[in-house]
């Protein structure tokens, strides 16, 4: 659950001063009713596609729509295995970008900001604001280049190509994250290493990497979303249709098929696309809010 | 730093060896894109076969095309229109998500979800709910008797902006909330406790100490929405593919259509540095307001 500072509660104090109690438990009633309500009206579209996934493909088409599944059946989830190359190959291939992504940002990341944090070299400041500014500039003003540029390194329609142009978008945020993170870490703890002679690289990986897992999970987290859900980098980067990852696929799952859209089939693709973000969201959210504090704070 | 505990002068270059990776893969696939793009812009540039210098030509057919100047009209009238409903909209579920009440963090984590879904995915998810056939909201109400046909939202060219202002909401307040909440918990707790004493009440409270505290955390939220806003592509390229008769493209939308669509890369590009200098303004302006007060 999304935890932040400890809490104020400051209008708490004046719901207290001498009213009746139950118009304090009325109070009580509609806040939560109304928050109820919200949060149903959060989860509902979610809740909505997933019930549909497991209807028949012929129920999940049908107009107007049914609103309960007349009965349980894994008949989406079949086609959309069958579907193109096969729902596996670009689940492989969204995976096989986001965990490339990932571990490019984190390696990056982590060298970027341990050199920005630790050491004094000329020109330190203007890098590090270098890197930064990169924020300024949308990625999307930049793709005709990346577009010419993968092909001349015969990159193109490469899952390499996709998750180093994502790494690059990654980094800014990430250098800046575990700079914070290692900038956090007591000098003590280096200076003691440094006198029992270690090197400064077996220094990072030995010592210093354990005490910066936070910052390394945020980056993580930032990495996979941002990979596993891109689509116009990936729109213009993959022309072959074996390389396709996820939101491509679906985006022509939707627009192929003569006109007529296979609903069953799309709200199964769908599902699939959300579940791993929810699940990374739900069990290390601390985390990823984490990122956006920081984010907010810095600025 | 390491300097001062033993390291002799040759490892005043060991931080270039730790941020050496990093700058090459930005320089690689960040700066050089980027000169390139400028350079692009100023060549006939198709998808196969040789580009060929231009000059200026690409900019003076730019500033004639009326299509491109349509789409930025348009993506400006979204940004306004998107950008204040967000704002209002996390604002209030910030004000009711502050407290540290009890189970007041599964309210949070629930408006925060669909932030982690993929703007596509979403976009996908949503055309199919406002789908006139076998979309939820079109039954609901022919269900209630409301309306006699199925409703084309996203047919229109002002009924598929506002489904896609309600798509965004859904997808996007949960962000600017969490942004809210960091600057509303900064707030120092005794001027409340000191306006309780002098009897203000809850709106006095919010209007008199919270909004006049969160100036700069405002000014943050809303132009992050307003940049991210103006770079806005996927739901309308997904949602109504630019139409109708392209009344909904927008500026990122039409880049990708002349230059992958009509495979004129070098036109692309010169929309592209046109994008990059409006958003150069815009990220001059958020720095401006969020300067630090002297």
């Amino acid at each position: 659950m999304i935890e932040l500072a400890p809490l104020a509660m400051p209008h708490a104090v004046n719901d207290t001063s001498g009213r009746r109690p139950w118009r304090k438990l009325g109070l009580q009633a509609a806040y939560y009713g109304l928050c109820t309500v919200l949060l149903l009206m959060f989860l509902f579209p979610i809740l909505w596609s997933l019930l549909t996934s497991f209807e028949t493909a012929a129920e999940a088409s049908a107009s107007p729509p049914s609103y309960w599944p007349s009965h349980f059946s894994l008949e989406n989830y079949r086609n959309l295995a069958r579907y193109g190359q096969g729902i596996g190959r670009y689940l492989g291939n969204s995976a096989g970008v986001a965990v490339m992504t990932v571990l490019f940002t984190l390696v990056l990341a982590t060298l970027g900001g341990y050199g920005f944090s630790r050491f004094r070299f000329p020109a330190r400041n203007a890098l590090f604001m270098l890197i930064l500014a990169t924020l300024m500039i949308p990625f999307q003003s930049i793709l005709n280049p990346l577009f010419v540029l993968l092909r001349l390194l015969h990159l193109q329609d490469t899952q390499l190509g996709l998750a180093l142009v994502y790494t690059t978008f990654q980094l800014p945020f990430a250098v800046f994250m575990m700079r914070n993170a290692f900038d956090a870490v007591p000098k003590e703890i280096e200076e003691a290493a440094v006198l029992d002679g270690c090197s400064p690289m077996s220094l990072l990986i030995r010592v210093m990497l354990p005490l910066v897992g936070p910052g390394l999970a945020t980056v993580a987290l930032f990495a996979f979303f941002g990979s596993w859900n891109e689509l116009l980098a990936a729109l213009i980067l993959i022309s072959d249709s074996r390389a396709f990852t996820l939101p491509v696929m679906l985006i022509n799952a939707q627009s192929g098929q003569l006109g007529s859209v296979n609903w069953g089939l799309m709200q199964a693709g769908i599902v699939l696309s959300i579940a791993p973000c929810a699940a990374l969201f739900l069990l290390l959210q601390r985390y990823y809010i984490q990122g956006l504090v920081a984010g907010a704070v810095k600025a | 730093m390491l300097t001062l505990i033993g390291f002799k002068t040759p490892r005043r270059w060991a931080g270039f060896f730790f941020i050496l990776p990093c700058l090459a893969v930005t320089t690689m696939f960040f700066i050089v894109p980027l000169l390139m793009t400028v350079w692009m812009s100023l060549n006939e540039w198709p998808l196969l076969g040789h580009p060929s210098f231009s000059g200026l030509k690409n900019y003076v057919d730019l500033f004639q095309d009326a299509s491109f100047w349509g789409s930025v009209l348009f993506t400006a009238k979204y940004t306004l229109v998107v950008t204040p409903a967000i704002f209002l909209f996390a604002f209030s579920l910030a004000l009711l998500v502050h407290r540290g009440v009890r189970f007041v963090g599964i309210f949070r984590t629930a408006y925060f979800l669909p932030v982690v879904i993929g703007m596509t995915t979403a976009s996908l998810l949503w055309t199919w709910l406002f789908n006139d056939q076998v979309g939820i909201f079109s039954a609901v109400l022919m269900d209630l008797g409301w309306v006699d046909e199925p409703v084309q939202w996203l047919g229109e060219t002002n009924s598929a902006l506002v489904s896609i202002v309600v798509m965004v909401l859904w997808k996007a307040a949960g962000f600017t909330m969490v942004i809210l909440l960091v600057g509303m918990q900064a707030i120092p707790i005794d001027l409340y406790e000191a306006a309780c004493l002098d009897g203000a009440g809850w709106w006095a409270q919010v209007r008199h100490i919270t909004i006049p505290m969160m100036r700069r955390t405002f000014a943050l939220a809303l132009t992050m929405s307003f940049i991210g806003s103006f770079l806005a592509f996927e739901q309308f390229f997904v949602m109504t593919r630019g139409g109708p008769f392209n009344s909904t493209i927008t500026v990122v939308h039409w880049i990708y259509r002349a230059s992958f669509t009509y495979f004129k890369l070098g036109y692309g590009a010169a929309m592209s540095v046109v994008l990059l200098l409006m958003l150069l303004v815009l990220s001059g302006v958020q720095l401006y307001l969020l300067r630090d007060e002297p």
